[in-house]
């Protein structure tokens, strides 16, 4: 009762200005936009072709023609790195909404009709009991690799996350007055549900969303580094890294590059979660 | 006490059921039928029928599934197609590495992140506070696979002071053995680190405040004593619950860790099976870790028996 109880704050504009207040928000924020501008705009920014074969530029180390060097067929580092981050960025949005479709849906009827409450909370927990990228191969094993399955894997993966947070928030809003209130009205259950709880969901769901999506980004990065992720011909930076395996202390750039992308689009994602975990959770506020 | 320990058995049982329910219907999800996958497309259909008569997918999926229970209640995973052996001696032969790597860096990732976890929660707000703090959000954004590259390139590539990969061959002493774990529990240790340093940090906050270290400060306790004896004590208990988490998350690191690594672990077993579509192998694997984690979650709520006096009555 008590996180409902104190003054929160609302996801709206309000909650952008306050945001953007805090010093590492903001730099996770700008540093989030860049990396997802360069990604999209990757066909207009890039000075070549992904797949432009280059056998006479192999191997070739970070310079002024090529920024992030050239991998073993000599395809240019940055235009790849910059490929790879539309699909990374892609597999992140996807798989928070599977997660969120699934995992939301679970956790509101787990949280509301008591009956379910027992046998869905026992699945989150078993599903939780699977270490993510260990389930997430094991999904894409029976499934068939492919880069519908690999966010289907991971959807289904995070999504028990997703369910056990909304339950447990579903959990109090139940019990308050005005759902109370709207069941004595007669108003149906979908409405209640839709209307009068899924809208105090929005905080916790946009907080574990954004942190879905980071370690989404890591699973696909690590799964298209074991291979068993999508085609290692396609560019993400888990089948960049692997590529560059090959080729430790020869070509050095060939893995750092995609991994610099790696690290920052992760460590900006978790810097706004945390801000927006701290400005949305009561509990965390300083300022009460 | 009895009903608590008889509970969380409960608990831990309802939760074993439910795991073992998800793996046999992830396997049984594969569009398609397995046994044609796994054998690839040149088997003949006898080829198919044979082993789908091996490994009982012929039958009704109740009966399957009250025949899977059945064998695992004897203690067996079934065969390997590939290997041809049994999953769970081809598991164990594998367990060494992955065991020692989990142990090497869950020890790495604690003396890390306790120590400076303690220190940050106390000196809040401070410069090293922030830092610390920060440096946790980073070390949780790297990918290990990528942290044991760098590893790699600087310490076996270039100084040339540690083996580079492998688990030093057959026959290799156990010092030999351990020494390869160096780099590969490093790169693991380090990553995991931030998710201890961050919760001893929260739960070290959670008592600092509490009335009864103002009391031990106002009776002129040193400030050591305060922190470690009266402070940390009662911030035991979620710090061994994200100990028991990291554990098992270390073993889903392994996999990746050692594939970069090329050590002949559990992780390297599970990601060649994956790729030769080796189901009972997934499957074992898939139903030791999950009951590994629902294990050492049970062990860590017995453990909060022995640190916390209020759970027993």
């Amino acid at each position: 009762m008590a996180a409902v109880s104190a003054p929160a704050i609302e996801a709206g504009p309000g909650l952008l200005r306050q945001l953007l207040r805090r010093r590492t928000v903001m730099i996770g924020l700008v540093v989030l936009c860049a990396v997802a501008l360069l990604a999209l705009l990757a066909p207009w920014i890039s000075p070549f072709s992904p797949s432009r074969l280059s056998i006479a530029n192999r191997l070739k180390p970070p310079g002024p023609v090529y920024w992030f060097g050239t991998d073993e067929f000599g395809r240019d580092g940055f235009t790849r790195t910059l490929y790879a981050g539309r699909l990374s960025l892609l597999v992140g949005v996807s798989v928070v909404a599977f997660a969120c479709v699934v995992g939301v849906t679970l956790g509101l009827v787990a949280g509301f009709f008591r009956r379910l409450d027992t046998p869905i909370a026992r699945v989150i927990d078993a599903m939780m009991a699977f270490p993510d990228i260990l389930l997430a191969i094991a999904l894409v094993a029976a499934l068939g690799p492919s880069l519908a399955t690999v966010i289907v894997a991971l959807g289904i993966v995070y999504a028990p996350r997703l369910a056990r947070v909304v339950r447990a928030s579903t959990l109090v809003i139940r019990e308050l007055p005005y759902v109370e209130a709207a069941r004595a009205l007669g108003v149906p259950t979908w409405r209640i549900l839709t209307r009068h709880v899924l809208r105090n969901l929005v905080s916790p769901i946009l907080v574990q969303g954004t942190f879905i999506f980071a370690y989404a980004m890591l699973a696909e990065a690590g799964l298209s580094f074991l291979g068993v992720g999508v085609s290692p011909e396609v560019p993400t930076w888990g089948t960049m890294i692997a590529a560059g395996r090959q080729y430790v202390g020869q070509a050095d750039w060939m893995t750092l590059f995609p991994g610099i992308a790696i690290v920052l689009s992760v460590l900006s994602l978790q810097l706004v979660g945390d801000g927006l975990r701290d400005l949305l959770d009561p509990r965390l506020r300083k300022d009460l | 006490m009895t009903r608590y320990v008889l509970q969380r058995f409960a608990g831990m049982i309802a939760v074993m059921f439910v795991v073992v329910t998800v793996v046999f219907v992830i396997v049984r999800i594969a569009p398609g039928d397995p046994a044609s996958v796994m054998l690839g497309p040149d088997a003949t259909a006898q080829d198919v029928a044979s082993l789908r008569a091996r490994l009982g997918l012929d039958r009704p999926l109740v009966v399957q599934y009250v025949l899977f229970l059945g064998q695992l209640a004897r203690g067996d995973l079934g065969e390997s197609i590939f290997l041809n052996r049994p999953v769970l001696s081809a598991l164990a032969d594998r367990a060494e590495p992955t065991f020692f790597l989990t142990i090497f860096s869950l020890l790495i990732a604690s003396v890390i992140a306790i120590p400076v976890g303690i220190y940050s929660a106390y000196r809040r707000g401070s410069l090293f506070d922030q830092a610390t703090t920060t440096l946790a959000m980073l070390a949780a954004s790297i990918p290990s696979f990528w942290l044991g590259l760098l590893l790699i390139q600087f310490f076996a590539v270039r100084l040339g002071v540690l083996p580079v990969s492998g688990y030093g061959g057959p026959g290799a002493s156990l010092a030999t053995r351990l020494g390869h774990l160096v780099l590969p529990a490093v790169a693991l240790g380090v990553v995991s680190s931030a998710l201890i340093l961050r919760f001893t940090r929260a739960s070290m906050l959670d008592v600092l405040g509490d009335d009864y270290i103002r009391t031990a400060r106002s009776k002129g306790m040193g400030e050591f004593r305060v922190v470690m004896k009266h402070a940390f004590k009662n911030a035991l208990i979620p710090i061994l619950t994200v100990l028991g988490l990291t554990a098992a998350l270390l073993v889903s690191g392994a996999v990746v860790t050692e594939t970069v690594f090329g050590l002949p672990g559990v992780g390297s077993l599970v990601v060649s099976a994956v790729l030769r579509r080796d189901y009972p192998v997934i499957q074992g694997a898939l139903l030791v870790v999950a009951a590994l984690y629902v294990i050492i979650n049970f062990l860590i709520d017995m453990l909060y028996l022995a640190v916390d006096p209020r759970v027993r009555y």
